[in-house]
């Protein structure tokens, strides 16, 4: 994989220190990573570490102490509909249906180069493919919490970002929900091939979905600490790699970072319970 | 052991009338019937209350008496009414007879200057009350939001409406006399200059919980909305029309309901204290007049007032459970 040949995205240097009442916290140290157009990259790391930080930055919502963000060989330091996040709460309006929750971003990207019939297929194009057409008009409360994150989803893909950042997007979904929402993302990524940065805390979902991984170390003053490629052929299914060496090596390459070299010693007994749901959840 | 006594009953009771029941009925008995119930052993406890009661104006008004009475105010209404129509007849049929004799004349008109009746008191009442609401919103809902949205703001104003909010509007009443006589001084004024005060004194009553409620809402406004509207770069004033305004409606509602129930009390005691056209006069009017019916009328007033004041409060729960998207907030 060349760094250079479709650089996208330079995350360059990032330090990030917050002011608190006790003092300064050095959230971020030097983080630097270089992600290529249409990669699919995941961050993963224990709670705490600062992986909600680096995509915050990256979006724009926090400005880095030092360092910066080049996206296109141009540095941004506010948040755009170009850099798409997905929230972990999904974030949908509640007052307004799918469709117009999708809407609100359409119109505010595309006001100017679509029409309004334009516009409205775009937006069920976009809740097609999150197989939520079913459910447009709907609103928030109405609707499952999986469908939620579909329609989070739809309303940032719908924004057709250079890069889409997800901040764990489906981890307040039950792990069934969860195994099927992978398998959409999958399915879309395939069509779309968009440029996407992950968090995550489920080391299956991040083997399944990357192309690379990137581990970071406990904080305070967390950086990166291993990348590793994941080189599986696409379309992957998550059975048939369920018994491939080559997955699970992947696998066991990152628990070993997580429990072994980045072992977070003081709260063994917090990971414990928040990992009795499922065997491989970090938290 | 009494209490686990009462609860075994309740609960069987309970089970064996849901067992025995159509679900309509047991709701109909819940709904109708529980009321109902509530009802006739206030009138009961009422009508044994007034008996005993013995004032200088005769025996404290039970139920019987104030009903008689609704149908005396109403009886009055109409015929005030009645005479208000006739007198204009009068008038007119006077001046076209005068007319028909000399083509010169100036016709004079008068208008009709009988008491105002009781109904007529109510629909002052309310059209001072709805008035001075309003305006209230239309101050309060934009600086409540202005507040919410800059914490410097907030910082400045706060403390003065700290110290305004609990004064009873009662005080600013003969200040709000004055300036309206003093400020108000057209010869022919739109509104009559006691609408004018009673209302400012409704407005101030109602303006405070709601800018602090609209505030409230405005600055605990979930902040993943606030970054979805940063990351679509939300012009300002669409980010405070489709994300500010509604996310706050449910706390806008809030302290409009509770300021309608302040200011739906407030009045009637202006208009008592001020002697301004209202309720609150026709139960001063009463207590003055100190006739045998005064008490019974004034014990109508009160039920009235208080009628009004729970439809005020259900139409605004009506109009919340419209307009707010947030169903869940079920208001007693
Ligand atoms: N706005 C902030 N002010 C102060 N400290 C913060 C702020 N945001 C995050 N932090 C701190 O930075 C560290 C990393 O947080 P975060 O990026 O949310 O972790 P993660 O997403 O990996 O769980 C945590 O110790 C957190 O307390
Ligand atoms: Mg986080």
């Amino acid at each position: 994989m060349s760094l250079t040949k479709n650089l996208l995205l330079d995350i360059s240097k990032i330090d990030m220190v917050f002011p608190t009442p006790k003092g300064d916290f050095t959230a971020l140290k030097e983080v630097d990573l270089k992600i290529n157009k249409g990669e699919f990259i995941s961050l993963i790391g224990h709670s705490g570490c600062g992986k909600s930080t680096v995509l915050n930055v990256v979006a724009g919502l926090y400005q880095a102490t030092s360092g910066g963000v080049i996206l296109n060989g141009k540095e941004v330091n506010q948040p755009g509909p170009e850099r798409a996040v997905v929230f972990q709460n999904h974030s949908l309006l509640p007052w307004l249906t799918a469709y117009q929750n999708v809407e609100l971003a359409v119109k505010q990207v595309f006001a100017k180069t679509k029409s309004p019939k334009e516009m409205q297929e775009w937006i069920e194009y976009n809740l097609k493919l999150v197989h939520m057409d079913h459910a447009m008009h709907k609103r928030p409360d109405e609707i499952s919490g999986g469908m939620k994150q579909r329609v989070g989803i739809a309303r940032a893909l719908a924004m057709q970002p250079e890069v889409l950042l997800m901040d764990e997007p489906f981890g307040a979904l039950d792990a069934l929900t969860r195994a099927h929402m992978q398998d959409s993302l999958m399915e879309i990524q395939d069509e779309l091939n968009n440029t996407v940065i992950m968090i995550t805390h489920d080391v299956d979902e991040a083997v399944l979905l990357s192309d690379r991984i990137v581990m970071m170390t406990n904080g305070p003053a967390a950086t990166i600490g291993e990348i590793l490629d994941i080189n599986l052929e696409r379309p992957r299914s998550r059975l048939e790699l369920a018994k491939d060496p080559i997955y699970n090596q992947y696998r066991s390459e990152v628990l070993t970072f997580l429990y072994e070299k980045q072992r977070k010693v003081e709260s063994i007994s917090k990971t414990k319970t928040e990992t009795s749901s499922s065997a491989t959840n970090v938290a | 052991m009494s209490s686990l006594i009462a609860q075994l009953i309740t609960r069987k009771n309970e089970s064996v009338i849901k067992a025995q029941l159509p679900p309509f009925v047991i709701h109909f008995f819940k709904t109708v019937t529980l009321p109902t119930i509530g009802i006739l052993v206030f009138l009961l406890f009422w009508t044994v209350g007034a008996n005993n009661i013995d004032t200088s104006l005769g025996k404290f008004p039970g139920p019987v008496q104030v009903m008689t009475q609704v149908g005396n105010l109403y009886n009055e209404h109409v015929e005030s009414r009645a005479k208000e129509s006739a007198f204009y007849e009068r008038q007119d049929n006077r001046n076209q007879a005068r007319l028909a004799k000399d083509p010169n004349y100036q016709a004079k008109t008068r208008t009709y200057t009988g008491r105002e009746t009781f109904v007529d008191q109510i629909f002052t009442s309310l059209i001072t009350v709805l008035s001075g609401f309003l305006v209230a919103a239309v101050i309060a809902i934009p600086l409540g939001i202005a507040i919410g949205l800059s914490k410097s703001l907030n910082t400045a104003v706060n403390p003065i409406i700290q110290i305004f909010k609990p004064v009873s509007p009662l005080a600013w009443l003969p200040l709000v006399t004055m300036v309206v006589s003093a400020v108000y001084t057209s010869t022919d004024p739109m509104f009559a200059k006691s609408f004018i005060v009673s209302m400012i004194t409704v407005t101030l009553c109602c303006i405070w919980p709601m800018v602090i409620n609209t505030s409230v809402g405005v600055a605990s406004l979930n902040s993943d909305w606030v970054n979805v509207s940063k990351v679509l770069r939300l012009p300002a004033l669409t980010h405070i029309q489709k994300i500010v305004l509604p996310a706050s409606i449910p706390a806008i509602f809030t302290g409009m309901r509770l300021s309608l129930g302040i200011a739906w009390m407030v009045l009637i005691a202006a208009e008592m204290l001020a002697q301004n056209p209202g309720l609150g006069k026709f139960v001063w009017d009463e207590f003055q007049n100190g006739s045998s019916d005064s008490l019974s009328r004034i014990m109508t007033a009160v039920i009235v007032i208080g009628l009004i004041g729970f439809l005020l409060d259900r139409t605004m729960l009506q109009l919340q459970r419209v307009l707010s998207w947030d169903k869940t907030t079920e208001v007693r």
